[in-house]
């Protein structure tokens, strides 16, 4: 019972959001298009079958998970309209919203939650099959409730069902079919506030407003508009113009928000990326001499600036990251912190590991694999290099594709990289993978690096079994002191991305999850 | 040309231009699967979430689990029945992928194309008539400019004036998305979005075909017959007209032959910074994602178009200069 008061009172954020446009005075009006963006185009629309970034931008609108993610993570209610969890933390129990439609008119119930979690996204979604492995029996007592029982307690469970992670599709359009090529794939069907309507390739893709929406009124814009714009100086001069009315994710690169902040027109927030807090680290191949010396990893570390990265690289969207677990992702320690930026401590350590400089200055030579996504990526590539050299380290940059990139990393063909993965709110979810030994894997986003240590694997283990939260934060503090001392990544940033907006646009950023949420409550004030 | 011979030319040359399609086709296939990385890789990449089954199904469904040759094997027999095979990465034939980019690209090759052998031509005639003028330098002079001067600067530049600072032009995109613009507003609206990157495709051509209509007319019009028809009194107009401009215009049609056959390939450059949903586009995207059967499809078309140019210039090359017979 007292989890289901949480639920309720978990509610409050969203109504907060209408009652402080109202304390402005602005009730919320009908009417109006959003032009946006999405970079870059999805390959298809349907979450699940593609989990990318933009799908998940747009996806959003189009499909809801059963709960969703306040700031701090607090779960907030969606297609669940309350939840209860067993003293043991083995059994979950959700009641579903009892006048929800899909877009086709059929209604959703718990058959269609049964069949997209145990079936749809463990079948298609990597993460959703090592979480929902978990469960043992999935039962639906009555259409509107569902129940799960786990073979084992998973604290970080309900973190699973938001819909960037577990979007609840309709089993009549897919039962049967196999997922990738289901018609459906081409026209998204959900329960989300906004229906897939076009699709010019290459152009834009607009969705329309969902008139049987189960919350009342909403959603208040009649359509959404995403346009495809593959070239970032025409995406600011789109936003500039008022061609468009938001940006999102990477849409503007981190060094022209400052000139779209001076803009009086326009606002920009870099909140709203709490659920995923992706921490970007310097990625390092263990197996390559002298990575492996943890005095190295330390110097390397210690000759980085961090402050100079987030403020003169990122403008400050983002900051520097202070140990492997974001600040805003759960049983992040803020008592445990990597060591700051000190050239002459790098310089004195390498000397004491045998590491001497040659007659150029140079100790040893390391080849970096510039990370594709953008230039602001060879920026930082380019500062490091500048970083490195101060301890006498070269850093000889090789670029190339994200093909290949992602096929190098998965390959263990590099020296050193730049990385960074979602945390998913927990860091079982989102953290265990890169430093577990169980997870070293030629496949990308597993623990390329290659680092490994018992104690480490035990802690992560720890947490993941036991129930109790007060006991995985023991576990997890430990583990953060163990890494931050052993440096197995050079972490560099909590990562933020700039939601740029005219003012007219209300409610863009509500929760943690931003701008992957449904935009029923986002409206065009007059 | 003597009618008789026409058939038998036009045999010989299709059946050279399916072989030399087919060796193309071979090439790009291992071309293309030369690229380092596959599609499953870069799905991975994207999704920021993988485990060995999620790379094994991909592999599987795209059938990159086949040996190299099977696949070549398998590719070469459905390009035979004109099937282009399918995207895996985008769920869709690769037909109408390519369909549904062929409109936009086509309007915007064919207007810069129109654009740039009109004006080439138009400019490079008056310029070698008033040859030594200032008209001829500053047509000279300017031809150079948009010759020399960046694609992509001079879009930038354009948008930057119309766009920005005069407001008159959107700066991207093919039409007003939900305006629900019907009949000739909405042809209105297209072309208000087309004249940038028309123009910005089209000037760079526009300079060659001034450049090589003004120094083919200026070799033209010492020759002899033009000296016999300005003897006979014929009038000035008619001589640059008929005389002058028609024989000059072989190597401005050679050129243009070579320009039309890229009109289906579209132009990356152009239509990134314009946002324009062309082909150039599909394929560079393509590229980076590893999708081998959209990739070689936009070559497999390309290819095609440009060896049917090339044969219809060489038509053309007889209709224009009798003395030119094929065969």
């Amino acid at each position: 019972m007292e989890l289901n008061r949480r639920g309720l009172l978990a509610a409050t954020p969203l109504l907060m959001t209408v009652a402080e446009a109202q304390a402005q005075g602005i009730t919320p009006r009908r009417g109006g298009t959003l032009t946006t963006m999405l970079t870059p185009e999805p390959p298809v629309l349907q979450i699940g079958v593609n989990n990318q970034g933009p799908t998940i931008v747009i996806g959003s609108k189009m499909f809801e998970g059963l709960l969703t993610f306040s700031p701090t993570l607090e779960p907030i209610p969606v297609l669940a309209k309350s939840w209860t969890i067993s003293p043991d933390g083995k059994e979950y129990v959700f009641r579903l919203q009892e006048n929800v439609k899909f877009h086709d008119g059929r209604p959703m119930t718990a058959d269609d939650v049964i069949f997209s979690v145990m079936k749809f996204h463990t079948e298609l979604a990597p993460r959703a099959r090592a979480i929902f492995a978990l469960i043992d029996t999935a039962e639906a007592p009555d259409p509107h409730t569902v129940k799960f029982t786990l073979k084992q307690a998973f604290e970080p469970f309900l973190l699973m069902f938001d819909v960037s992670a577990c979007g609840i599709v309709p089993k009549h359009l897919f039962d049967g079919l196999d997922y990738r090529t289901a018609p459906v794939v081409q026209r998204p069907v959900g329960t989300g506030p906004f229906r897939f309507a076009e699709w010019q390739r290459g152009n834009f893709v607009r969705l329309e407003r969902f008139s049987d929406y189960w919350r009342p009124n909403q959603p208040y814009l009649d359509a959404i508009i995403y346009r495809i714009v593959p070239d970032s100086q025409s995406r600011r001069l789109a936003i500039e113009t008022g061609q468009a009315q938001l940006t999102q994710a990477n849409d503007i690169e981190p060094f022209d928000v400052p000139a779209l902040r001076a803009r009086p027109n326009l606002e920009v927030a870099v909140n709203g990326w709490e659920y995923f807090s992706p921490v970007s680290w310097i990625e390092l191949n263990h197996r390559v001499a002298p990575l492996n010396d943890v005095r190295v990893r330390q110097a390397l570390s210690m000759a980085v600036d961090r402050n100079f990265i987030a403020q003169r690289l990122w403008f400050g969207v983002g900051k520097p990251a202070t140990n492997p677990v974001a600040s805003t992702t759960k049983f992040h320690d803020r008592n445990v912190r990597i060591a700051g930026f000190d050239v002459r401590a790098a310089n004195a350590l390498l000397d004491a590991a045998g590491f001497r400089a040659n007659a150029q200055g140079v100790r040893f030579t390391l080849k970096h694999l510039v990370l594709p996504y953008g230039e602001i990526w060879s920026r930082l590539a380019e500062y490091l290099r500048q970083a490195f050299r101060q301890v006498g380290v070269t850093l000889e940059l090789e670029s190339t594709d994200a093909g290949n990139w992602a096929r190098r990393i998965g390959a263990w063909e590099y020296e050193t990289s730049v990385n960074f993965v979602y945390q998913f709110g927990d860091p079982t979810l989102g953290v265990e993978r890169t430093y577990v030994t169980s997870n070293i894997q030629r496949v990308t986003f597993t623990n390329t690096g290659g680092y490994s240590n018992p104690r480490v694997d035990e802690l992560f283990a720890r947490a993941r079994s036991v129930p109790a939260a007060a006991d995985r934060q023991a576990a997890f503090t430990d583990v953060q002191k163990i890494l931050c001392e052993e440096v197995p990544q050079i972490w560099l940033m909590e990562m933020a991305f700039p939601t740029i907006h005219d003012r007219r646009l209300r409610n863009v950023v509500t929760t943690g999850l931003g701008v992957h949420t449904g935009f029923g409550d986002v409206f065009l004030a007059s | 040309m003597e009618a008789g011979k026409l058939p038998g030319f036009l045999a010989r040359r299709l059946l050279k231009a399916v072989a030399v399609v087919l060796a193309i086709v071979i090439c790009n296939f291992f071309l293309v699967h030369a690229a380092p990385g596959d599609p499953a890789s870069v799905m991975a990449g994207q999704s920021g979430a993988a485990d060995a089954v999620f790379m094994e199904q991909l592999r599987r469904q795209f059938g990159l689990d086949q040996p190299l040759h099977v696949q070549l094997w398998i590719y070469l027999k459905s390009v035979l029945t004109l099937d282009l095979g399918f995207s895996h990465r985008q769920q869709m034939g690769v037909a109408a992928l390519i369909m549904e980019r062929l409109p936009a690209t086509l309007l915007l090759t064919g207007a810069a194309f129109a654009f740039a052998v009109v004006g080439g031509v138009t400019l490079g005639a008056l310029a070698a008539q008033r040859v030594g003028s200032w008209a001829d330098s500053f047509i000279t002079i300017l031809a150079l400019t948009f010759y020399a001067t960046p694609l992509f600067w001079v879009g930038l530049m354009l948008v930057l004036v119309f766009s920005v600072w005069l407001e008159w032009l959107p700066s991207f995109g093919m039409s007003s998305v939900g305006a629900g613009y019907e009949g000739w507003a909405h042809v209105w609206d297209v072309a208000q979005h087309l004249l940038l990157p028309a123009l910005t495709l089209g000037l760079f051509y526009l300079a060659v075909y001034a450049r090589l209509t003004r120094a083919t007319m200026l070799e033209v019009q010492d020759q002899d017959f033009v000296k016999t028809a300005r003897a006979k009194g014929v009038p000035e107009g008619r001589i640059t007209r008929a005389h002058v401009l028609r024989n000059a215009m072989l190597p401005v049609i050679t050129f243009a032959g070579i320009q039309a056959g890229q009109l289906v390939g579209g132009s990356i450059l152009v239509e990134t910074v314009f946002a324009w949903p062309g082909i150039g586009r599909l394929a560079f995207e393509a590229l980076l994602a590893r999708d081998y059967a959209v990739l070689l499809g936009v070559f497999f078309c390309t290819s095609v178009i440009v060896v049917l140019f090339n044969l219809a210039t060489d038509l053309l090359y007889a209709i224009i200069d009798p003395r030119v017979e094929v065969g």
